[in-house]
């Protein structure tokens, strides 16, 4: 096929698929919003999931465990932990926090609060701890599983800790959110394939006489193909707007009020994430045109 | 098949019966050369129409083969018949036109859709406009022309491109005697240029006037095959 009839078709086909998409409104709307929200649902589950991975991956480099001690322990029995404790493989730095440093450090976290030491009676409730450092951060776990083990430990913290809770909820937040979003991605397919199958009803005579005349499968095909590609990729387009839009401003409202929490802020990942949700959009359109070229398109 | 003289289009012992249990057509054996005027003729359910669609392939035979240009429809794969429908102008009895379009545009759609280029669209559509007659017309839509008018617009789209044969499925089924009279002689002119034409009609006094070939059908099967035929048996 020379160039120019290719671009000839090319120019039919855009110019069918346009005015097609003048001619039901309201179904185009409601066939771009449902994929919109679709892909915006996928978008925030994404972000949420890189999210916490990048928290994590901060919290894992993290080797310091906290072992909080019995309320009763004397200071002899105390020093003898400390040497039970230096024993363990991997640690590298233990460190006495006394229950009123402790107090100290929590009143200077809280800033003005002053109240609290009298709002308590004048009894301190924290408890005595040791900071533990291991040498390498694959050690944590190890190491305060042990910790934990020794007599006169009540508790053991670590960063690790927080983080796998932090994993147990988004995999529940991950998975309703895919299961949503496949709802209403099915949801978006067949309303594209419902606004192709009302251009195809509205263009059936031209059709009939197209392929009377000769015109190729696929010359009759890829206006309907087109059309589902501009619908899912329009929704694709709002949905990476919104998500751009909110995430900055959320990113930098965070950056203002809690400025110890890491967030994504890496271009590259937000790129590619909307690369993908165009690509997921587009690949939407294309499956609602295909069910109504194969349902109603016998070509 | 012989090398040599090939036939437009050949059928062997071709059935054709309908899913519902119609049997439409039953042992159809004929050959129709490049260049001829067939007339197909015989009552309403004959099955005129089904042969006509097994022509451009839009039913498949149960039995049988039919060659097109020397191809087996048969064998021919679908992406494969839109080529083959490029060889075959059609008209129907309801002209098929569209009614949001100009003659013109009608014309010049047929050509577009199978890629033709601009220039050429712009050469030839005026070309096939004058040979039936229309030139002045070309800017009218369908609704402000006559019965035998339109179908001189869906004979122009038959021809645009070119084909080896026009089939026609009683063309002037719609239209009084002086107008189908009119439809048949442009349709004859067209002949004599070259191209083959094949029309199913039920018009007695024009196939008996014509004296041109004539193949009846009765009950899906062959009753007459007759060159210089008329519409019923010389009694
Ligand atoms: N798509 C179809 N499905 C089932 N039966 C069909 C179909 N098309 C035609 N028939 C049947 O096949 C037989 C032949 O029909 P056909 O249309 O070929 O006749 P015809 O000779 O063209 O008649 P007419 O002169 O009325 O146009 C008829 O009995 C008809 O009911
Ligand atoms: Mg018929």
């Amino acid at each position: 096929m020379p160039t120019p009839m290719r671009l000839r078709i090319i120019l039919y086909v855009l110019q069918e698929a346009c005015t097609s998409l003048r001619r039901n409104g309201w179904l185009n709307l409601a066939a771009v919003g449902t994929t919109a929200v679709s892909l915006l649902i996928l978008g925030v589950s994404v972000l949420l999931f890189v999210n916490t991975n990048h928290i994590a991956s901060m919290v894992e480099s993290n080797v310091e465990i906290m072992a909080y001690l019995e309320p009763e322990l004397d200071e002899d029995a105390a020093r003898a932990l400390k040497t039970q404790i230096f024993r363990i493989s991997g640690v590298e730095e233990v460190e006495f926090i006394s229950k009123e440093e402790a107090l100290a450090s929590l009143e200077k976290q809280l800033g003005k609060e002053k109240l609290l030491r009298e709002s308590l009676g004048g009894v301190n409730p924290l408890p005595d701890a040791y900071r533990i450092r291991t040498v390498e951060p694959r050690q944590v776990a190890a190491v305060a599983a042990a910790v934990s083990r020794l007599p006169g430990v009540e508790k053991v913290r670590y960063g690790q800790e927080i983080v796998e809770k932090l994993f147990k909820l988004t995999g529940w937040v991950r998975l309703i959110s895919i299961s949503l979003m496949g709802m209403l991605g099915i949801c978006a397919v067949f309303l594209i394939a419902t606004t192709i199958r009302l251009t195809m009803f509205a263009r059936r005579k031209e059709i009939s006489i197209m392929k009377y005349v000769g015109a190729t499968d696929w010359f009759v095909r890829s206006p309907f193909l087109f059309e589902g590609i501009i619908l899912g990729g329009c929704g694709a387009l709002l949905a990476i707007a919104v998500l751009y839009f909110s995430y900055g401003a959320l990113v930098s409202r965070i950056g203002e009020v809690l400025a110890f929490l890491p967030l994504v802020r890496d271009p590259s990942v937000l790129f590619r994430l909307f690369g993908g949700l165009l690509g997921i959009g587009v690949g939407l359109g294309v499956a609602g045109s295909f069910i109504s070229i194969h349902r109603y398109l016998r070509v | 098949m012989e090398f040599g003289v090939i036939s437009l289009i050949q059928f062997f012992n071709v059935s054709k019966h309908y899913p519902n249990g119609v049997k439409a057509l039953q042992g159809i054996t004929l050959q129709i050369q490049r260049g001829e005027f067939v007339f197909i003729v015989g009552p309403s359910g004959a099955g005129k129409s089904t042969l006509l669609k097994l022509i451009f392939r839009e039913e498949l035979p149960t039995k049988g083969q039919i060659y097109v240009c020397g191809r087996s429809l048969v064998r021919m794969k679908r992406r494969e018949v839109p080529y083959l429908r490029r060889q075959i102008g059609m008209v129907f009895q309801d002209f098929r036109l569209l009614p949001d379009r100009t003659v013109y545009e009608n014309v010049a759609f047929a050509m577009k859709v199978v890629g033709a280029g601009r220039a050429e669209i712009k050469r030839r559509v005026p070309e096939v406009l004058e040979i039936v007659g229309l030139t002045d017309r070309m800017r009218m839509y369908p609704h402000q022309l006559s019965g035998g008018e339109q179908q001189r617009v869906a004979i122009a789209r038959a021809l645009v491109n070119r084909p080896s044969v026009i089939i026609a499925d009683e063309p002037t089924g719609n239209l009084d005697l002086d107008t189908s009279w009119e439809i048949i002689n442009y349709l004859q002119e067209i002949n004599r240029q070259g191209t083959t034409m094949i029309i199913a009609t039920h018009a007695r006094e024009i196939v008996d006037s014509l004296r041109q070939r004539v193949i009846a059908l009765d009950r899906g099967r062959i009753v007459r095959d007759e060159y210089r035929g008329a519409y019923a048996h010389a009694t």
